[in-house]
């Protein structure tokens, strides 16, 4: 396994702070919108010569939002976030509308070169096979920045393009989906979202299309006490497939940022979504001072018969996590799987899992998720998985593990299983461990060190999952939870 | 949030009775303080319903229109013409203790023959007027403000308090009956300790018609080091009221606990447990066995308690619903920072003979140590039809086999429990509620 | 190779005596069989060569090519040239057995200083050596011991130490659970990697190994001591008379 030399030789070469995506761009930006009221949404709104139906809805959401409580339910703790003090604009000045590659800011192309993600076309067809192409939507705090390879995907009939631009160029069809897997009062921070979101990503996908490349989102949170409400929309028209790439860091700074973004994915019949994440926001440093706040509403809804939606998720980072990323299982023979990693150290706290709702005839379902605890973390696996009366043959199967490594950390599990129908089969399995002795002796009395038998063993452990993801992904990935886990021995 | 709820009928129903019967109640005036305490709780709070996260699935404030009075006094002769028919047990070699309208009745029970064996029974109505009277009502931090306790609390109206000396082995069966003599609130409290090195094996049964009253039985486990407490609890009474259970149960070092739940018949039934480990190296082993069908509610609620290191746990339930029956099953094994060498194991199966059934598993597992071995299994779903098929090619009819599936379904746990002297009291009722169907 | 003196060891948590003076060289090239009943120590022998920490050495020490082996943590020693084959190998989910070899291998070579090897080098490597155990690429692409059965738990110790080409072999009871065909694979397999430059040490409670791998020495492990040592004839004897001469002799 070379990915796992190249791990170890990654962590012996980072000393005391792990985070490597902790810079800070220096760009001039206009920030703005101080303050949660409705001249902030219209302010928003106002920005993105957005449809006076979007503004309506937005002021409908943030007045549903003003009677809403926080949720307390997840095992997370963490002090109250003031809206008021938050900027819900900030954008480069650079970037005044939609922009082509040639007139992108030089510094944002170096910031984004700098997190590993190429931009320019012409480089990215210069260094990989076409088949490996990767199309990037790179939103820099509430604004997208550039979305590559668009004109080539239009010829398929593909549109990827922000939100923003969505709203303008095709408001019919986001009219007709946004909000119809999350309606605007779901949760706190789903409402919160409608409400003051301010970009974000939009696929549609034609019928009987197969994406010709695999599409990505790159969110960067730069400015300073400037929360980020992304909000991305896929939908999958009958026949289509398409597989989608999220990645996300912010810089290193003292304060707690807030992420609050909603993702709906509609699958129509016969239609696959694949939604990868790999999540590393700025975790909060050793003390656990500052890091973002992820407060994310992610649902798939599989609408059509034989429709499939699979969510695979690396949660490596943030201060605090509240995910379920879910699927609806509504039409008949649909599919909806969920593979997670969750790796928590220094003073994480994760609460996540998924929710699997069966409502159509012969829905299945699977559940993987590995939760590795370290440091003084605290790991939660919450899970519902449902079966509604007409849910006839529904299956589940579950698979929930849980790694302790040092014994200041918490690992929990809290599964809902609630079935309505005889005829639906669900099986949960769960299990919660250390890395044994044994196993560590064994690997050391054959010459591994410590640290290496413990990158080895994990790998091991996550391998189910990591096998789910595409490629380039995969080996960013291991990578990734063996730096998240530096330090965590000895 | 403060705001005071609008209270449904039975509650008011409740608080009234309490009103009402508050003067009679026996204790010493801290246990009135707390009997007064606990119906504040009702006041505040209601009963408990569906947002309350321990009883999502058990709405007992949807469940109970109204409130019965409770039970009236019976006398011995009254009591042991109703005993007559409630033959739950057979001829089973035992120990008798008899509970009748919430009250102890020395005459009927075998407390000469427990003496002579080093058990004493006494009257819990009195124990509470004692000195220590409050004490006896002390529940564990796991219970949080449970809204079952606190309603036992306010309407405690005896029991038993029951001490096997150090050392003694009793090898004959203890049967604890409470038999509804006649309608009405049943309330009781049995305090259940077992001194250093001794074992006892106890039968807990209901029998009788409490009518629309409310069963409210608390069972409270002392088990010193090195004891041994085995015991099984019948909740089979075809109660239209609520058949409420609550174990508490404490383990010293060395120790053993063994129960099993075993749940048909009422219409909402709830056995909970709240297991702590206070001692190392001791052991909890958790069956549970329900059946239900037409509306009924089967709840088996648990929380393992691992606050030192080196004991383990197993919890074994098996769920079997018909009709449009609703099945719950919620435990939840708790790893404190310090409980290295924790082995918790635990295993939940639903078997949904019918459309309408529904089940809710929920198994939890929170853990803060990291030397442990944790795990747990849910599966859910029905007879399977190959096994069903491969009995009916050998000849058996459908209805013959089916029962022959659930019985070893359920058995599993009956057997693994391995109580012999009640495995064929147990497995007679598995057979007697499918013969039913 | 290998010198042992006054080696006494207890067994960390309670502090149970378990050797009590062991005394034992081995020269290069030597094989050396250690035997004794249940109980005597063998394992224990074995498993504080190779470092396991649940032992605790109370007097005594270990002198490989004159390093102090006590002072080194197990990976060290590996890299050194120790080798321990488990007598119950230990079962790694989720990790390939290709991918084990593969790190093991790499992370001695770099102890060492040694070039890591390529990927092409390493299956042709790896390839040929499980060719002679008849391990198959089946196997290799199975996770470590999982599910494998006892001869293939053998087999795959043995392809290990074929591959990490160790100083010094300890042999921990390889023959146990092994059927006869097995253990003539493992034996040719042990016998392929004898050589003047390598010692072994075979544990083993019965002589039908040492009729596989013919020893240089045999010693008679008693209580923790070494209370007989002689030549190859010494095995038969054991196994004709048995150990309870020398258990007396011990006490």
């Amino acid at each position: 396994m070379p990915a796992v030399q190249e791990t170890i030789d990654r962590v012996k070469a980072i000393d005391v702070d792990q985070y490597k995506y902790g810079f800070v761009t220096d760009i001039e930006s206009e920030t703005g919108a101080r303050g949660l009221s409705e001249e902030t949404v219209r302010f928003l709104s106002a920005k993105k010569n957005e449809p006076e139906w979007m503004t309506e809805w937005r002021l409908d959401a943030l007045r549903r939002f003003q009677t809403m409580t926080e949720p307390t339910w997840a095992r997370v703790d963490y002090p109250p976030v003031d809206l008021q003090d938050l900027y819900y604009w900030s954008a480069p000045k650079s970037v005044a509308g939609p922009t082509s590659l040639d007139e992108v800011d030089p510094e944002l192309l170096r910031t984004y070169e700098k997190l590993g993600i190429p931009l320019r076309e012409q480089e990215i067809l210069a260094g990989v096979e076409p088949k490996n192409r990767v199309a990037v939507d790179a939103v820099f705090d509430s604004v997208s920045v550039v979305t590559t390879f668009k004109d080539e995907l239009k010829k398929a009939g593909v549109i990827f393009c922000s939100i923003s631009e969505a709203l303008r160029e095709y408001p019919d069809l986001v009219r007709k989906y946004l909000g119809s897997v999350v309606p605007v009062t779901d949760n706190y921070y789903a409402t919160l979202n409608s409400a003051v979101f301010s970009d974000g990503s939009f696929v549609y996908i034609p019928e009987g299309v197969r994406c010709p490349m695999e599409l990505s989102t790159y969110f960067r949170i730069n400015e300073k006490n400037t929360g980020q409400f992304e909000r991305t929309l896929i939908i999958a028209e009958k026949g289509a497939y398409v597989s989608y790439l999220e990645g996300c860091t912010a810089p290193q700074r003292d304060e707690n940022q807030l992420h609050a973004a909603v993702v709906e994915l509609i699958a129509l019949d016969d239609a696959e979504i694949k939604y990868s994440t790999v999540q590393n926001w700025f975790p909060g440093d050793k003390d656990g001072k500052g890091g973002i706040y992820n407060f994310v509403t992610k649902r798939g809804d599989c609408r059509g018969k034989n429709s499939k939606i699979s969510w695979t998720q690396v949660e490596t980072g943030s201060a605090i996590t509240w995910k379920y990323p879910s699927c609806i299982l509504r039409g008949d023979n649909s599919r909806g799987e969920f593979y997670s990693i969750a790796v928590s150290n220094g003073h994480q706290q994760v609460d996540s899992g998924t929710k699997m709702i069966h409502l159509g005839k012969n829905t299945s379902s699977r559940i993987i998720s590995k939760g590795i605890s370290a440091g003084k973390s605290q790991n939660t696996y919450r899970g519902l998985v449902s079966a509604h009366r007409k849910a006839s043959n529904a299956r589940n199967f579950t698979q929930c593990d849980s790694l302790l490594i040092g014994q200041d950390c918490g690992a929990h599990t809290v599964p809902y299983i609630e079935s309505k129908n005889a005829t639906a089969q669900f099986e949960h399995e769960a299990t919660t461990s250390k890395i044994s002795d044994d196993q560590m002796f064994y690997c050391m009395a054959r010459g591994l060190s410590q640290e290496e038998a413990v990158a080895l063993i994990v790998n091991g452990f996550v391998k189910d999952v990591i096998q789910q993801l595409p490629m380039e992904f995969a080996v960013e990935a291991q990578k990734l939870i063996s730096i998240s886990l530096e330090g965590s021995v000895g | 949030m403060t705001t005071p709820i609008t209270l449904t009928q039975a509650e008011t129903g409740l608080l009234d009775r309490f009103d009402a019967a508050q003067a009679g109640l026996a204790g010493s005036a801290p246990v009135a303080a707390l009997r007064a305490e606990a119906a504040a709780q009702l006041r505040a709070k209601g009963l408990p319903h569906r947002r309350v996260e321990e009883y999502k699935y058990s709405d007992l404030r949807a469940f109970l229109k109204s409130a019965a009075p409770l039970a009236a006094a019976v006398t011995e002769a009254e009591a042991k013409a109703a005993l007559a028919s409630a033959g739950l047990l057979g001829d089973l070699d035992r120990f008798r203790i008899v509970i009748a309208n919430g009250t102890f009745l020395p005459g009927l029970s075998d407390v000469a023959a427990l003496a002579a064996e080093g058990v004493s029974v006494t009257d819990f109505s009195t124990a509470l007027a004692g000195e220590g009277g409050a004490a006896l009502l002390a529940q564990p931090k796991s219970a949080g403000s449970d809204g079952v306790l606190a309603l036992n609390t306010a309407f405690v109206q005896g029991g038993v308090v029951l001490s096997v000396k150090a050392g003694a082995e009793i090898a004959k069966p203890v049967e604890l009956i409470q038999i509804a003599v006649s309608g009405g609130g049943q309330v009781t409290r049995c305090r259940v300790e077992l001194a250093e090195g001794a074992q006892l094996r106890l039968i807990e049964t209901f029998a009788g018609n409490a009518g629309a009253g409310e069963i409210n039985a608390v069972f409270d486990y002392v088990v010193a080091d090195k004891a041994k407490l085995a015991s099984t609890r019948l909740l089979t009474s075809e109660a239209a009221g609520a058949v409420l259970a609550t174990t508490l149960s404490r383990l010293g070092a060395e120790a053993e606990l063994k129960t099993l739940g075993f749940i048909a018949g009422p219409e909402f039934a709830r056995n909970q447990q709240f297991v702590a480990f206070a001692g190392e190296h001791s052991e909890a082993k958790i069956y549970g066995v329900s059946m239900a069908r037409g509306k009924a509610l089967a709840d088996q609620t648990l929380i393992v308690d691992h606050a030192v290191p080196h004991c383990n746990s197993r919890e074994f339930f098996k769920t079997v619903l018909d009709g449009e029956a609703r099945g719950v099953y919620q435990g939840r094994i708790n790893v404190a920072q310090h409980a290295q060498k924790t082995d918790g194991e635990m295993m939940t199966q639903a078997l949904l003979l019918s459309e309408g059934a529904e089940m809710a598993n929920k198994p939890e597992l929170e853990i803060f140590a990291d030397d442990v071995i944790c795990a747990h299994g849910a599966t859910c779903g029905q007879i399977d039809e190959d096994l069903l098929f491969y009995l009916r090619a050998r000849g058996i009819p459908e209805a013959e086999a089916r029962t022959l599936l659930v019985l070893a379904f359920l058995s599993e746990a009956i057997e693994e429990f391995g109580e012999d002297d009640v495995t064929d009291v147990l497995e007679q009722r598995v057979r007697d509620w499918l013969a039913v169907a | 190779m290998l010198e042992i003196k006054n080696l006494h060891a207890r067994i960390a948590e309670d502090g149970t005596e378990i050797l009590r003076g062991i005394n034992l060289t081995v020269n290069p090239g030597e094989i050396h069989a250690i035997m004794g009943p249940n109980g005597s120590g063998k394992s224990t022998l074995s498993y504080i060569l190779a470092g396991k920490e649940d032992y605790e050495v109370t007097e005594g020490e270990i002198l490989f090519n004159g390093e102090n082996l006590l002072d080194m943590e197990a990976d060290a020693r590996a890299a050194a040239g120790v080798f321990l084959a488990f007598q119950y190998p230990i079962e790694i989910p989720g990790v390939a057995t290709m991918e084990f070899l593969k790190t093991a291998l790499n992370a001695q070579r770099k102890a060492r200083g040694e070039a890591e090897l390529s990927i092409p080098d390493f299956l042709k490597l790896v390839k040929s050596k499980a060719a002679d155990l008849n391990v198959t690429m089946d196997m290799l692409k199975r996770p470590l011991n999982v599910g494998f059965s006892g001869g293939e738990k053998k087999r795959s110790e043995i392809l290990q130490m074929a591959l990490l080409q160790p100083k010094l072999c300890v042999l921990d009871e390889t023959d146990s659970g092994l059927d006869i065909d097995a253990l003539r694979i493992v034996s040719e397999g042990v016998n392929k990697l004898r050589s003047p430059e390598r010692s072994m040490i075979v544990i083993t409670h019965y002589q039908r190994l040492l009729d596989h791998i013919v020893p240089d020495v045999v010693h008679v492990l008693s209580k923790g001591r070494i209370v007989k040592t002689g030549g190859k004839e010494l095995a038969l004897e054991l196994e004709k008379n048995g150990y309870a001469d020398y258990v007396g002799e011990a006490a």
